[in-house]
């Protein structure tokens, strides 16, 4: 025995050795602290400290992880469809889902985004852009769902979107694709003349959260990457980026590139507002749709819209100015006081810093060096406070950590560098494996960042996990800020592309959470409130069975009289009303997805059977000991069969 | 071995608890017994017979049964009770026509409120999650929802 001991001791020594020699060989894993276990540790049955939203990039999704465990514990189906939960697929929620181009069942979500009150992140909503086809969609923080999409017309890549300012007065939207304005038959190469972009203000109702296109301003036809608004001090003003102020068409890596400096777009939209009042704006027809989830009916409406508000800059003097920015900047961020606007000058090799103060003053002086369609660009030298030297290759963005601190990820170098507001000096910088694009730190981009932990969403990760085929996982790494050198903690895989993130204490959502919908409440028009509702109606060729799903069966469960070309729709009422419950739907040969019901909830699955037969349906969703007999059987008969309706 | 040594007496202990409860539950007579079981289960001698839950003392109900309070009952029944309940035939859950003779009324009423924990403690309670395989659960009612159920019951009760 003790023979034995000594030598597992032995081997184990060996394979450490070798591991040590290993490690302090190559790169390294990046982790750097011997408790990086521990902080990271959230014990079974306990609760993470934040919640945090990432975008699911080209999936459509928003992904919800918990801080610091980095585990996943929803994916929330917002510009895709969802076969998982039937989102897009069934009656109630495919509106959510139509555009002006009909219904389409995907896009590519970049920016989650909270919304705020007084500045900082209050748990009500969270907002994402659909980038290819411009969308705004809402989600409520207390279902966790979906509830609202807005399509912005005049816009073409929905990348500056969706920023919020001080108390939601508008989440702005920028068109990173300029696109003739309004569309037109015309040759690509008549882009300076015919192609321009807008910058979108949607107004959110302060109670009710719905979102409306409040105006647009008609600008050069540039690239509008990023945005965000301004907060403090610069409340009432909102930053985006611009590339290509070369307006080239074509090969845009090298012909974008040409100008030394491109341009931060600063809009007064407290001066739009003045400007609308006084009539300056111009109502301007524009097809789009705006989709809302009821919560008491279940069901979402597509409504079409017919104009928006446009603004041209020539007839508003004083609503936008340009801030040279070096080199096709892309983010733009506020620090937490809002009197630094930070650009990511991808292609610099400095980080500029523009000053909130210098610049009205620089506006005051009328300090202009040109213009462009009649917007003045300032003078570079009178609005920047600072440059941060040695940033690292490729700065995209920059968030703040609440304690004088900013946080600039660096693509090409793969790091994160901290700098401090003021003095512009580095100092520190962690490797990020690998390519980090956007980062974000609990409130980072609001006026009280939470700054323990900033998270590096990477897109590559080549080596860092598992091999997968060719396809691998993007990548989150949460690094611990709370001291004077960052520290890696954790990597976790995300869904899809990470982009931009946010986060907030779970304190402030977990009171607020929906548990169940109430069946009192329940005002779907197909619902019903006791199983001595159910039943099974013929109209014509159209079958509505009104179904009723509880621990451990579905009433009816044995259903006669469907034939050969009907459709079917099955109507089905989730009764429980404890948390946790929900019942899932399925019929065989249905084409579609299934439904997964929430208690109190109401959902419809369309069947259209094309053969006779006797076909079963049943609860998809483990609900119990008996789930396994909670079933039925739908009889289909012969087209011109003389079969009644009858069900039990 | 030494594990299995500790289990036999334990599931011993069990065993007769259970069979003392259910034997023992309407005698009155043997306090002495009932605190025992009661303290087998963690139980106050009140809990035993009256259920874990917001009714911790035995309520005053008048003999007569106040119908517009049962005809509410019965609305609340219909939408939230019967897709488990029928009051003569086992379904999801057992048959309630006679409840309010087997049970206490103050048990009823913390079932009603509070079977998930119930479920989990109560040896009686506990024996009907055995014999149902389904765990009943909470249906948002409120203290007033359930006191008119238990009345629904109570008329329906012959």
């Amino acid at each position: 025995m003790k023979k034995q001991n000594f030598y597992i001791m032995l081997i184990s020594s060996i394979v450490l050795a070798f591991g040590f020699i290993n490690c302090g060989g190559d790169s390294g894993s990046g982790a750097g602290d011997s408790d990086a276990a521990q902080k990271v540790y959230v014990a079974p049955g306990h609760y993470d400290e934040f919640y945090a939203f990432m975008s699911g990039g080209f999936s459509g999704q928003v992904s919800v992880y918990g801080l610091p465990s980095g585990r996943l514990f929803k994916v929330i189906p917002v510009f895709s469809q969802n076969p998982e939960t039937g989102y897009g697929y069934t009656q109630e929620t495919r509106p959510m889902l139509n555009t002006s181009f009909g219904e389409i069942p995907w896009d590519d979500a970049h920016h989650p985004e909270l919304s705020q009150t007084d500045g900082v992140p209050d748990g009500r909503w969270l907002f994402i852009n659909g980038n290819n086809t411009p969308r705004v969609a809402r989600l409520d923080l207390s279902t966790f769902e979906t509830v609202e999409i807005l399509e912005i017309p005049n816009s073409a890549g929905n990348h500056g979107s969706p920023f919020v300012t001080e108390n939601n007065e508008y989440v702005v939207a920028s068109t990173r694709f300029s696109i003739p304005i309004p569309q037109k038959d015309v040759s690509i190469s008549s882009y300076k003349e015919n192609f321009k972009g807008t910058l979108s203000f949607i107004k959110v109702n302060p109670e009710s959260g719905e979102m409306a296109i409040a105006f647009q301003i008609l600008v050069p036809g540039f690239n509008y990457d990023l945005a965000h608004s301004g907060k403090n001090v610069s409340h009432g003003w909102a930053f985006f980026t611009s590339y290509n102020s070369e307006q080239a068409n074509s090969l845009l890596e090298i012909n974008a590139s040409r100008n030394d400096k491109d341009f931060i777009a600063a809009v007064n939209w407290k001066a739009a507002e003045k400007f609308i009042a006084e009539g300056k704006g111009n109502s301007v027809p524009a097809e789009y749709m705006h989709n809302i989830f009821n919560e008491e009916t279940h069901l979402a409406t597509s409504e079409k819209k017919n104009s928006v508000l446009i603004l041209n800059p020539e007839d508003c003097p004083g609503l936008i100015y340009y801030l040279p920015t070096p080199k096709s900047p892309h983010g733009v961020d506020v620090d937490p006081s809002g009197e630094y606007i930070v650009a990511g000058g991808k292609l610099a090799t400095v980080i500029p810093v523009h000053s909130f103060s210098k610049m009205l003053k620089a506006i005051e002086n009328k300090d202009f060096i040109g213009e462009v369609n009649t917007i003045p660009i300032l003078k570079y030298e009178a609005v920047n406070a600072g440059e941060v030297e040695n940033p690292g290759l490729g700065p995209l963005h920059t968030e703040f950590d609440g304690n004088g601190y900013a946080y600039t990820s660096a693509f090409i170098s793969s790091e994160i560098v901290k700098w401090k507001l003021g003095t512009w000096e580095v100092v520190d910088r962690i490797p990020t494996y690998y390519s980090i694009g956007h980062l974000m730190i609990p409130g980072g981009d609001s006026k009280k960042p939470w700054g323990k932990y900033v998270v590096a969403l990477n897109k590559i990760t080549k080596d860092r996990y598992l091999p997968t085929g060719p396809e691998l996982c993007q990548s989150a790494q949460l690094i611990d800020i709370s001291g004077e050198k960052m520290k890696l903690l954790l990597d976790f895989p995300t869904i899809g592309e990470p982009h931009y993130a946010q986060a907030i204490p779970a304190e402030l959502l977990i009171k607020k959470q929906k548990k169940i919908y109430e069946l009192e409440h329940n005002k779907n028009p197909y619902g019903i409130k006791s199983e001595n509702e159910t039943r099974v109606e013929r109209k014509g060729n159209v079958v509505h069975i009104y179904m009723s799903a509880t621990r451990t069966h579905f009433k009816p469960d044995n259903i006669e009289g469907i034939k050969v070309g009907d459709i079917v729709h099955f109507h089905v009422t989730n009764l429980e009303q404890d948390w946790d419950i929900p019942h899932g739907f399925a019929v065989k040969g249905a084409q579609t997805s299934e439904l997964l019901i929430m208690p109190g909830r109401t959902m419809t699955l369309t069947w259209q059977p094309k053969k006779i037969g006797v076909y079963p349906f049943y609860c998809t969703d483990f609900c119990s000991a008996l789930h396994q007999e909670m079933q039925g059987y739908a009889r289909v008969s012969e087209k011109n069969s003389k079969i009644e309706i009858s069900y039990n | 071995m030494k594990k299995l040594v500790i289990t036999i007496p334990i599931f011993l202990i069990i065993f007769w608890a259970c069979g003392g409860g259910e034997e023992k539950s309407s005698d009155n007579g043997n306090d002495a017994f009932k605190q025992k079981v009661a303290d087998k289960f963690g139980l106050t001698l009140f809990e035993l017979d009256n259920g874990i839950g917001p009714i911790k003392e035995k309520m005053t109900m008048p003999d007569q049964i106040d119908l517009i309070k049962a005809k509410s009952g019965e609305e609340i029944f219909t939408i939230k009770c019967s897709q488990c309940h029928k009051l003569d035939e086992r379904y999801t859950g057992p048959a309630l026509g006679d409840v309010t003779s087997v049970r206490s009324h103050e048990y009823i009423m913390n079932m009603i409120l509070n079977p998930e924990e119930m479920t989990k403690k109560h040896p009686e309670a506990k024996k009907m999650l055995a014999t149902y395989a389904n765990q009943m659960t909470f249906q948002n009612v409120t203290q007033d929802d359930a006191l008119n159920i238990l009345e629904y019951l109570r008329s329906v009760n012959k």
